[in-house]
């Protein structure tokens, strides 16, 4: 059962600076490992990871095989309006997941 | 790691022999793949599209000295006003031994606030980590990390 965990902070000044944490577990499987057999398996990653507050884009990122197990990301934008995060995650074999967390700005 | 059942040293050391008269020397590849500094350069070229990288303004925080492989904390920070007028647009990460040159890409803007971002990422080797900034100016920033690591990832046996 993929699962995210999203770490935003519930209240902030308008103008803060602001961290977000997102972890989605998933297995990340390179492509590269083999099997005691010798056959190789097959790749599944989360490929795509995208940020959106209050539906405009914030934050983006592609991910590779390199790329740990359970991919946690952080990253920060401005508090600029109450609202909510909307966190996408999609990757090989046709993953796709989203979760989201809302804010208040004072 | 461990030999096929049917061979023995003798067995080897003719194929060696073999090999030495013929002037060809196999190149035994543990890994199966492994980016070379060609491909790691390829795939810098790709993002920068030939443009100069400058060293500077990107920092780089990863331990020098991993024990697991699979799971290494990372954090790039790049000094910028992040104004509407001078940001980093993205933050590139790559590696120099892992089978692909590529770790992960950023796609930041002025409204971050703060150009810095954190992941965990896996190396297969002890290797240099490079991260790469692209400003709002078209300029590029880089820095490299020389990063030593115990346990391997990527290409242990799955059981």
């Amino acid at each position: 059962m993929p699962s995210a965990l999203i770490n935003v902070p519930k209240k902030a000044r308008r103008g803060d600076v602001i961290e977000i944490k997102a972890l989605m577990s998933h297995i990340m499987e390179t492509g590269y490992r083999r099997t005691a057999a010798g056959d190789l398996v097959p790749r599944d990653i989360i490929t795509s990871f995208t940020c959106r507050y209050n539906g405009a884009e914030i934050f983006r990122a592609d991910l590779f095989p390199a790329i740990a197990a359970n991919p946690f990301i952080s990253f920060f934008t401005i508090a600029r309006d109450s609202g909510k995060f909307e966190f996408e995650w999609i990757g090989d074999k046709g993953f796709s997941e989203t979760a989201s967390a809302s804010i208040a700005v004072e | 790691m461990q030999q096929p059942p049917s061979s023995s040293r003798r067995q080897f050391l003719g194929l060696a022999g073999g090999v030495a008269v013929l002037g060809v020397v196999p190149v035994v590849t543990v890994r199966p793949a492994e980016a070379t500094p060609a491909m790691l350069a390829s795939a810098i070229q790709n993002v920068t599209g030939g443009a100069a990288v400058q060293t500077g303004k990107v920092k780089l925080d990863i331990p020098p000295l991993v024990e697991n492989g699979n799971t290494v904390p990372m954090t790039v920070s790049v000094t910028s006003p992040m104004t509407e007028n001078d940001y980093v647009k993205a933050i590139y990460v790559f590696n120099e031994k892992n089978p692909q040159p590529n770790i992960g890409n950023f796609h930041l803007g002025p409204q971050a606030g703060r150009a810095q971002i954190a992941t965990r990422i896996r190396l297969a080797d002890s290797q240099k980590v490079t991260a790469i900034a692209q400003l709002s100016d078209g300029s590029f920033w880089s820095t490299s990390v020389d990063v030593v690591v115990t346990l391997a990832a990527c290409t242990e046996e799955v059981l």
